[in-house]
């Protein structure tokens, strides 16, 4: 079975600020991690791999950086990693990403599934999932907590706010990963010596031969008009006393309310 | 930062920068209920197993990473600045292996090491007796040979991965006329008919360690276990203890490496008088002076590993100095993190009275630092005997 996970690499903070010209974010100076989503995605896609066997290609869209991202999930234990880079792909929303990211995973051949992280910590948009399945055509199940290989279909155990549905889909499919699947196992020294020498290919513009106008800034719908942190407006207050005290005032207060 | 340079490899760098995360997210975060509750920390080594770390030390032929002493040591030093119970209860597993790489057949080797290497199986190391601890020579377990096989039976005590591991190195006398010289040692799998484990016991420090009694009644072990030659076994324990004590010694440093590392940010934020206690000279002073004792012990155990890897054959002396020192070492600078942290330090809640409960044994096991004085001093009379 060949696993797809696509990774994104993210700031590992939340002190990124914000280019004010362009309402973009600034990575620059910033260390970077996997999106912790995208870690719940490859350890399911290990722990498949290691009740069925098969290969795992993480594929990542970004600057030539991102190869670190990849390098780590080789580590994990991925056993092949797909840079997705272009000067030409720069300043991409999630529409032109997602078109760019499918073209990759439909280079690779006999791909039976392709996983995500729910979404990423630093746009939140929850997109690109399901973009690229749109623009590969196969089904779509997000927020998966679990997924079981039934002979030539998957059966996904998938998240809801009110409980959970169970869900057969066809291979090849798309299914994105929530937290609450998995924790990432630690990386074995083995594989993290090889992934420091592994060699990682970068297909760009020429490799992928997209259509020019549906990649990049251009072939993005989506223009950001403003970004900002909301003002937070909270009414606070510090109790004091001893602590039977503060507790009863506490409930006190939370019934005044109308919370309890 | 002042950090000194060690001359660290990548190879190496890459093996710390992987135990410290481990650490970090593992370790840290169960070590109080591992010692509380005295839980072995069989989840850690299965985990560690995965990350090809049980096999570090074993050679690339029987399936192992083959990092030399240096890597291994280093590696036995970052797990402990988190918990020494947890990293003894690994580096027993190199204790228990030791003989068999020191004098294993190439069959016992293959045998044997591929599945430590692996993690799949656990190692142990069986020489103390309750009536043979300094004094090893004087063990009284007795293996007489009978056809093709030895028959073991005698008393093992307070060892290390005892009933947790699966193949163990236990020294016995065939030949009591011999005195030290007529010990040898065997390798004795756990499921042997006629062996079984004694009590669990119950220890100030290294909770999460295991150790137990090893109970030898009639068991018959294949001639074939036997570790190189009969009369070999005193010897191969004293080669196997100069490997293994700078080993001892990097718990040392790494504990007082991770004490350090908790005074320091402590005495940064805990205000009295105003201040925080760093502003205090008296008690700035008694940081440096942690911190000098840390890198000495430090310094004086990666001198023993580059020894043993640049293959010097008589490691005795700087093998037992590392171990006394770093041992010490960590025995003082813990007490005095307890100091820094005041009555804090004296309470559960905070990891530094684990860190001092646990320093304790350093200058216990492994031989006790006396004994490490003497192995000097006695290296001393024969170094200046033509003198």
């Amino acid at each position: 079975m060949n696993i797809v996970v696509c990774i994104k690499q993210v700031p590992d903070s939340d002190k990124v600020t914000i280019d004010r010209e362009t309402n973009r974010l600034n990575r620059a100076g910033v260390p970077s991690i996997i999106n912790p989503f995208d870690e719940n995605a490859l350890e399911m896609a290990l722990q498949l791999k290691d009740e069925h066997g098969g290969k795992i290609i993480v594929v990542s869209m970004g600057p030539p950086q991102a190869e670190e991202a990849l390098r780590t999930a080789l580590a994990h234990g991925a056993d092949e990693a797909i840079l997705v880079s272009d000067r030409k792909f720069g300043g991409a929303d999630t529409w032109a990403t997602s078109y760019t990211i499918s073209l990759a995973i439909k280079k690779i051949e006999d791909v039976d599934l392709v996983l995500f992280g729910k979404q990423a910590i630093d746009g939140d948009t929850a997109q690109v999932g399901p973009g690229v399945a749109h623009f590969l055509d196969i089904p779509m199940i997000t927020y998966a907590k679990g997924v079981e290989v039934t002979g030539d279909t998957f059966k996904i155990d998938k998240v809801t706010e009110d409980g959970y549905e169970i869900w057969d889909v066809d291979k090849p499919a798309a299914v994105t990963v929530v937290k609450e699947a998995n924790e990432l196992r630690m990386p074995s020294l083995k594989k993290k010596m090889a992934a420091k020498k592994a060699e990682i290919p970068c297909w760009g513009f020429d490799e992928l031969n997209p259509i020019e106008e549906n990649i990049g800034l251009a072939g993005s719908p989506t223009k950001v008009s403003k970004i900002f942190a909301p003002p937070v407006k909270l009414n606070k207050e510090i109790l004091s006393g001893e602590p039977s005290e503060m507790i009863a005032e506490l409930i006190h207060k939370l019934k005044e309310q109308h919370v309890l | 930062m002042g950090k000194i340079d060690w001359g660290i490899t990548e190879e190496q760098q890459e093996i710390v920068n992987l135990i410290d995360d481990f650490g970090k997210e593992r370790i840290v975060p169960v070590r109080a209920e591992l010692d509380e509750k005295g839980i072995f920390p069989a989840d850690i080594l299965k985990e560690l197993a995965q990350m090809d770390l049980m096999g570090l030390y074993i050679s690339e032929e029987y399936g192992g990473f083959g990092t030399d002493h240096m890597g291994f040591t280093l590696a036995i030093e970052t797990m402990s600045k988190y918990c020494i119970g947890v990293s003894v209860s690994y580096a027993a597993n190199a204790l228990g292996a030791d003989p068999i790489i020191l004098g294993g057949s190439e069959e016992q080797k293959k045998k044997y090491l591929s599945p430590l290497a692996t993690g799949e199986k656990w190692a142990a190391f069986g020489l103390t007796e309750a009536n043979a601890g300094s004094d090893a020579g004087g063990i009284a377990t007795t293996a007489v040979k009978k056809g093709d096989k030895y028959v073991l039976n005698g008393t093992k005590q307070w060892i290390t991965n005892g009933g947790e591991a699966d193949i163990y190195t236990v020294f016995a006398v065939t030949n009591k006329a011999k005195g030290a010289r007529g010990v040898s040692c065997f390798i004795v799998e756990k499921d042997t008919p006629g062996f079984s484990f004694g009590k669990k016991e119950d220890k100030l420090g290294i909770r999460a360690s295991c150790t137990r009694e090893l109970v030898f009644e009639d068991c018959e072990v294949p001639a074939e276990n036997l570790v190189g030659r009969e009369g070999m076994g005193f010897l191969l324990a004293m080669r196997t203890f100069d490997v293994s004590r700078p080993g001892i010694a990097a718990q040392g440093v790494g504990l007082a490496q991770g004490a350090l590392d908790e005074a320091v940010k402590y005495a940064k934020v805990r205000k009295q008088f105003n201040k925080p206690i760093i502003a205090n000279q008296g008690l700035l002073w008694m940081l440096a002076e942690m911190s000098t004792k840390v890198e000495t012990a430090r310094a004086i155990t990666y001198a023993a590993c580059r020894t043993l890897d640049a293959g010097v054959k008589d490691v005795s002396k700087i093998s037992a100095m590392c171990k006394y020192y770093a041992g010490d070492v960590a025995m003082s600078v813990t007490t005095d993190a307890v100091q820094v942290f005041g009555g804090y330090g004296f309470m559960k809640e905070y990891p530094v009275e684990k860190m001092m409960r646990d320093a304790k044994i350093l200058q216990i096991y492994e031989g006790t630092n006396q004994i490490q004085r003497d192995i000097v001093g006695n290296s001393l009379i024969k170094e200046y005997a033509s003198i």
